[in-house]
């Protein structure tokens, strides 16, 4: 939710007053399961309006659940797990027993288990190319299950909170722990969770009822579309005012994901799932910059980064659709080949393999072509590469591509480090860290030389920029001659590793990006799509971070100054219809030579990645991706203690008793007040 | 702490000076508004037609002294009694659980105290006892101060009820009770059920 966004980055102050303070301890740092929606369901979490309150209880095995569900006498209980007890067969045993439920705490990890994947088996099964009607032998992972670690825990929906908390046992081991089976005494610890979801049932519901709400006096929305932007360059510009197709013109295409998600909202890094792609693909387009200058290749090349593929392909089935109605730059007609680099992080050894799409390869020259670009990248094998083919009946992967193939048959290849399912156990889940990628470092190092080094990650996904590189411009008619000085920087891939992984408040990240778009980098950068906005200075911190880091490694430095940069037009040689104009900070060496903020000329854009559903009012597409968030009031939790039934009936017992016997005292005293209260001694006429 | 405790701790505080209002005061506008004004006495005098006082001063002695409880009353339960409804109780950092019972039973003691206390100072007054005065004085400030012994309960919670007690039988004895009157009223009840039966 948009509002509630900021809220949670403002730190809430609740208790002013000393008796509440001696109640609640205000849990700070918590991230809740939100409530998505899309076309058929709502999955996620929801609490009650007034918050979900129940006696903690700590679970230390699965057996252990006997006692919050049935055995316990003071329902209804808050259960605290430990991260390795998070698990499908645990969480639906809850739900099924929701009633003695109030909610469900996880304590966050240290260290990850040994695999774990909240995500489906079968990611976007319904929105890729593969369908009854097309490949229906190899759609719904019938032949090729992608994430079989996956236990769907992201896909279900429950009737209380859950949420994800720093460790917290001392109340509960003070006043909650069970001695020898017998129930613990009152007064007993307890934990309020407040996460309640204004959304309900699809994403039809809640935007037939944010149009409704529009009309009344206090509008409030209750559910926002997922989305952000996509970031696109190209080696030669395109003017951005001439939209549709383009004749005589045919682009290699190169893609990539941006985003990830997890079982909780917004903690999500898919370092292997997306950063290992995406940061590749930098690198690759940072490689060409120089060699298409000197050499430029027949066909243009152009570097797609898509937003929200998480949630059905957002962003390229955006991208699509625009190509299709006239709305970008090119048309599909005018792309000639699609690259799309998937996960490549966790490379047994040193094979990558090419995925491509069985059923559009029964056309004679889409196959040509695919074989075409296989036959590039074998001619690449370096020393130590395998590049190896895959089966003429194994499916794509889940990719942008399948969007791209529902469109036109498109030659594609997609390019991952897994012949067939995922080398990723931890596919979109919170453990997609720094550490399923062997991100190393050594000890004792500063942050700005752990910048600097250069990790084995990083080499690894250097070998495989460089192979990208090449063979997009080999694909796209460059000079053969050139192509052995095409090397990717293996300095630049450990920078953007260590920036999106480790801190990205670095001194190369503050180079790339303006003076005033610093707070940008101050927290971990989210992977998570998040709700769309509508103008592009809005767009999230990665988006925004990947569309600087693009425009720096592609573009050049020119010598206007800041108010030319914001106006280039009155300038004669360029024009804002070709190229974007990015103020930078520049870098500060240490060595005292200034070098400055400068202005970064590039043809870098970011394009809308919102769902076409949602601009068609398609609520209830089958086409398109039409998932949404609920909005919310606001999210925390609290602990307290809370005291038995008995004393309360008590306290009410004896008020009620206090109350009534106050009535016939007083009653009985006023009317014999006559007698009681004898007048003699007063005087008469009373001195005031 | 739920409803239950909120309710059960609201009669307990206020139900004695809820039914003196109601049986005692809410009749009579005047009575009202010498309770909420406290001395507006030469005011009403302006505008009456009578030449005598229209309340005696027993009478304001006793409405005063309720007003003043009644708003002590207020001002130091009403927080305490909207932290009660919620969900949690006190205990955390190691006071007692007894808090809003306790509360709620002081509460109810000072209202009565301070009726009690109106009706003796203003007799005092009327006498030129001087004593009394002082000692109403110090009566407040020994009450005021048991509460300092919280949360150790039960060093304020009792004698704070027995100087309560103590108070109710001189502010009877003050306002014109006696001994006589309490075994008239007795003798009077047996002669009714006599009669009646």
């Amino acid at each position: 939710s948009v509002t509630t966004r900021d809220l949670k980055k403002i730190t809430l102050d609740v208790n002013s007053n000393s008796v509440a303070q001696k109640i609640y301890v205000e849990v700070n740092n918590t991230v809740p399961c939100v409530r998505l929606l899309n076309a058929t369901h709502q999955i996620g979490c929801q609490s009650s309006i007034s918050g979900d309150t129940g006696v903690i209880h700590v679970l230390e095995s699965e057996a252990d659940l006997e006692w919050p569900l049935t055995k316990g006498p003071n329902p209804p209980y808050m259960i605290l797990l430990e991260s390795h007890l998070f698990t499908r067969s645990i969480m639906m045993k809850i739900k099924k027993e929701s009633s003695r439920i109030a909610g469900v705490t996880v304590v966050v990890p240290n260290t990850s288990p040994s695999e774990f994947s909240p995500h489906t088996t079968c990611p976007n099964e319904n929105t890729g190319v593969y369908s009854d009607t097309y490949g229906p032998h190899l759609a719904h992972c019938n032949t090729t299950v992608w994430n079989p670690l996956g236990n769907g825990l992201s896909y279900e929906e429950f009737d209380f909170p859950v949420f994800s908390l720093k460790e917290d046992k001392q109340c509960y081991y003070d006043h909650n722990r069970v001695v020898n089976g017998s129930a613990p005494q009152y007064p007993l610890c307890a934990m309020q969770l407040f996460s309640h979801m204004f959304a309900v049932t699809d994403t039809a519901t809640c935007m037939r009822r944010n149009d409704v709400i529009n009309f009344s006096i206090n509008p409030e929305m209750v559910c926002d579309p997922l989305g952000d932007f996509n970031v696109w360059g190209s080696i030669r510009p395109y003017n951005r005012s001439q939209l549709g197709h383009r004749d005589n013109e045919s682009v290699v295409m190169a893609a990539a994901r941006l985003d990830s998600r997890a079982f909780f909202w917004d903690v999500s890094t898919g370092a292997e799932g997306s950063i290992s792609g995406f940061v590749t693909l930098l690198a690759a387009a940072h490689a060409l910059r120089d060699v298409t200058q000197v050499a430029p290749p027949t066909h243009n090349i152009l570097f797609a980064f898509f937003q929200g593929e998480a949630f059905d392909y957002i962003g390229s089935s955006r991208m699509v659709y625009d190509m299709q109605n006239g709305k970008f730059v090119i048309d599909l007609d005018n792309v000639h080949s699609l690259l799309e680099i998937g996960q490549v992080g966790l490379r047994n050894g040193s094979d990558l393999f090419l995925h491509s799409d069985p059923v559009s390869r029964m056309n004679d020259t889409v196959n040509d072509q695919v074989r075409e670009h296989e036959r590039y990248r074998c001619s690449l094998i370096h020393r130590h590469h395998r590049l190896v083919d895959n089966f003429q009946s194994s499916p794509l992967p889940p990719s942008s591509l399948q969007r791209f193939l529902r469109a036109q048959n498109i030659p594609g290849i997609v390019l991952a480090d897994h012949r067939a399912a995922f080398n990723n156990k931890y596919y979109e889940s919170y453990y997609d860290n720094a550490d399923n990628l062997n991100l190393r470092y050594p000890p004792n190092m500063t942050a700005e030389e752990q910048l600097e080094f250069l990790t084995d990650t990083a080499m690894a996904l250097t070998e495989v920029a460089t192979v990208v590189a090449r063979a997009l411009y080999k694909q796209a008619g460059g000079d053969g001659t050139q192509v052995d000085n095409i090397k990717a920087d293996s300095k630049t891939v450990t920078q953007m590793l260590f920036g999106f992984l480790v801190q990205a408040n670095n001194s190369w990240f503050q180079a790339l990006i303006p003076p005033e778009l610093k707070d940008m980098l101050s927290d971990p950068p989210d992977f998570y799509v998040g709700v769309a906005s509508s103008s592009p200075a809005k767009a999230k911190p990665l988006t925004r971070l990947v569309q600087f880091l693009l425009a720096n490694l592609t573009g050049t430095a020119t010598n206007l100054t800041q108010d030319q940069c914001q106006k280039p037009d009155d300038l004669p040689d360029e024009s804002v219809q070709m190229y974007s104009y990015l103020w930078v900070q520049g870098t500060v060496p240490h060595n005292g030579t200034e070098k400055g903020p400068f202005c970064v000329r590039a043809s870098v854009r970011l394009s809308q990645a919102l769902s076409p559903a949602f601009d068609l009012g398609e609520y209830a597409s089958r086409n398109y991706s039409t998932w949404t968030e609920s909005r919310w009031k606001f999210i925390k939790a609290r602990i307290f203690l809370v005291a038995s039934r008995d004393l309360e009936m008590l306290t009410l017992g004896v008020g009620v008793a206090v109350l009534f016997s106050s009535l016939l005292v007083t009653y009985f005293i006023s009317t014999k007040a006559d007698v009681l209260f004898s007048s003699a001694r007063e005087p008469a006429s009373a001195a005031y | 702490m739920t409803a239950a405790v909120f309710f059960g701790c609201a009669f307990i505080a206020f139900g004695p000076a809820f039914s003196l209002f109601i049986f005692t005061i809410a009749k009579d506008p005047l009575r009202v508004i010498i309770l909420i004004a406290g001395k507006a006495n030469e005011g009403l005098a302006a505008i009456s037609e009578e030449e005598s006082s229209p309340i005696s001063v027993r009478e304001m002695a006793y409405v005063a002294g309720l007003g003043f409880g009644i708003m002590s009353g207020a001002f130091s339960m009403i927080n305490t009694l909207s932290d009660s409804l919620g969900p949690g109780t006190v205990g955390m950092f190691g006071d007692s659980q007894y808090y809003f019972i306790t509360s709620a039973l002081m509460t109810l003691a000072l209202t009565l105290l301070h009726t009690f206390w109106g009706v003796v100072f203003f007799d005092g007054c009327e006498r030129k006892r001087w004593w009394v005065i002082v000692a109403v004085l110090c009566l407040h400030l020994v009450v005021s101060g048991l509460s300092l012994l919280n949360p150790l309960y039960v060093g304020s919670v009792p004698p704070v009820y027995v100087i309560m007690l103590l108070m109710a039988v001189w502010a009877f004895f003050s306002s014109g009770g006696s001994l006589h009157n309490l075994s008239l009223l007795w003798t009077c009840r047996k002669s009714n059920a006599e009669t009646s039966s």
